[in-house]
């Protein structure tokens, strides 16, 4: 029996086809229960998307939760095995406050993990996977990436505390130039010490227009090695049909507290946020006491209710 | 086209003086009219009022691409925005003013009345106070002139309205002023056309 494609909804339409993509690139379903302990997410707050956990006591009295994210959830329940990499993909619902306002909410989300012998490679497979993704949603997209490791070197280079450091980087997010600027001078620095910082918050555009910049720039403060890390994962779209779709843009950032390395977002165009987001996330997995490096993305299918029929449908 | 949310009132009027002057005029709009939104195709905008306190949300929700508003509204609500320019207009600063001789006693909860909680809750809990949140929509100044609140938090600009009412500044917690803010999507996709305004409007602007 097939389903019929007029009986799905957008979000269900583009679940399923998102399936049959990671599926056919050889990456294993992975299902979890709906709960888990909540123990798991007050250790790690700080990564999930949202405060605030629906919690309940099971009947053996354990305090559990229903799970605000998937990546943690995997991360747990999976054990490191030297020397091969676990390629799995999920479907889940999560259960997340969406706004003070709103309350929780119920957002499904599909996405990809790669957990083991993480490589240069295995880092563009999993880029071009993400462009792909966008692309069946929509052709009008954007795949902006960024590099943690460089935007670490030229806070760290300013920063005088912890608190500086997230304020800067609250900054880049939102390509806050001024900000970097008020936030020197509150610290007592010369204008002259955010510069090179302000300059790469001020960086947009495609691989090909951006990158002998950031290597110039990353080469006179120490983040040389970084930006050849960024422009290898970039590389991986050369020549390619979504080429001009590739940004680089750091104000696609991650908590670096989890995430190092590469990360990314993705945008179609009239949806207002991000309906893509990833990284490399090995300080997750130190956190979480395994040794196995680590990448993945979720899309976010709740996202995209709103988008017009009529995204790509072929393979 | 670029969709861009201008506050009503004073504010808006200063700073579509410095979109017109910066190459993006539509004329229509300082016509006294009950329309709300006005297009200029030829400059490739199209500018629409609406209440200071909501030009972020048309922003974060992507019906505006950019729009003005206060830095205070961006850290009272945190939307999802970029900050791309300080237009340095609408200055003001966000202040806690008290009545006239008023000590703080630090073994009491102190109550303190504001629109803007969520600036109000940070600066207390980053100096470690113990403090009693009364959330008013307006008026506010009149909270601890009848005992409803010890201190205020709120936007002070020439501080005459606290004079007459026997208030006084007692800190200062953020300078405020108007922000250039865009959609993170909008930007994406119409990032030409956004980048150029920035850089125009950038001239526009006077330095402190």
């Amino acid at each position: 029996m097939q389903i019929e494609d007029r009986v799905m909804d957008s979000q269900e339409r583009i679940g399923f086809l998102l399936r049959g993509l990671y599926a056919g690139r050889g990456y294993s379903r992975y299902r979890m229960s709906k709960f888990e302990e909540y123990d798991l997410y007050s250790r790690n707050k700080d990564f999930l998307f949202s405060d605030g956990v629906i919690t309940f006591t099971d009947t053996n009295g354990r305090l559990m939760a229903l799970k605000p994210d998937v990546t943690l959830s995997i991360v747990k329940n999976t054990r490191d095995v030297p020397g091969t990499l676990q390629k799995l993909y999920y479907h889940e619902n999560v259960y997340r406050v969406a706004s003070a306002e709103d309350g929780f909410r119920e957002m499904t989300q599909v996405g990809v993990e790669c957990m083991g012998s993480v490589d240069s490679a295995c880092v563009a497979e999993v880029l071009k996977l993400a462009a792909e993704s966008l692309r069946l949603c929509s052709e009008e997209f954007v795949l902006e990436i960024s590099h943690l490791g460089i935007l670490g070197a030229f806070t760290d280079a300013v920063a005088a505390d912890e608190e500086m450091r997230r304020k800067l980087l609250q900054c880049v997010t939102e390509k806050n130039a001024h900000g970097i600027t008020l936030l020197c001078r509150e610290a007592g620095l010369p204008d002259s010490a955010g510069e090179p910082l302000r300059q790469l918050t001020a960086l947009y555009g495609t691989p090909r227009s951006v990158m002998p910049r950031i290597r110039k720039l990353a080469e006179e403060n120490g983040a040389a090695e970084y930006a050849e890390e960024l422009a290898r994962a970039a590389a991986a779209f050369a020549g390619s049909e979504t080429e001009d779709r590739i940004r680089i843009d750091f104000s696609a950032s991650g908590d670096v507290k989890y995430y190092n390395g590469i990360a990314f977002k993705g945008f179609i165009s009239g949806i207002p946020g991000s309906v893509l987001s990833g990284g490399q996330y090995d300080r997750l997995m130190r956190r979480m006491g395994r040794k196995d490096l680590a990448i993945g993305f979720a899309v976010f299918l709740n996202m995209l209710e709103r988008l017009a029929e009529g995204g790509r449908t072929d393979d | 086209m670029i969709n861009i949310a201008l506050p009503k009132g004073r504010l808006g009027e200063k700073v579509y003086a410095m979109f017109e002057k910066a190459g993006f005029p539509c004329p229509a709009l300082l016509e006294n009219s009950r329309k709300l939104i006005f297009d200029n195709a030829e400059a490739g905008v199209r500018y629409f009022w609406v209440k200071p306190s909501d030009v972020a949300i048309y922003v974060e929700r992507g019906a505006a691409d950019v729009g003005v508003c206060g830095k205070d509204i961006l850290l009272e609500y945190r939307p999802e925005v970029y900050e791309l320019l300080d237009l340095n207009v609408g200055k003001c600063r966000m202040a806690v003013a008290a009545p006239e001789g008023f000590r703080d006693n630090p073994n009491r909860t102190l109550r303190v009345a504001t629109k803007f909680s969520r600036i109000a809750r940070d600066y207390y809990a980053s100096r470690g106070r113990d403090i009693d949140i009364i959330h008013l929509n307006g008026s506010i100044e009149i909270a601890p002139i009848l005992g409803l609140s010890d201190v205020i938090v709120d936007i002070v600009e020439t501080g005459t309205t606290l004079r007459e009412n026997h208030l006084e500044v007692i800190e200062t917690i953020v300078p405020i002023s108007a922000r250039l803010i865009a959609n993170k999507s909008g930007f994406k996709f119409k990032t030409e056309q956004i980048e150029r305004l920035v850089k125009e409007m950038g001239k526009e602007v006077e330095q402190p």
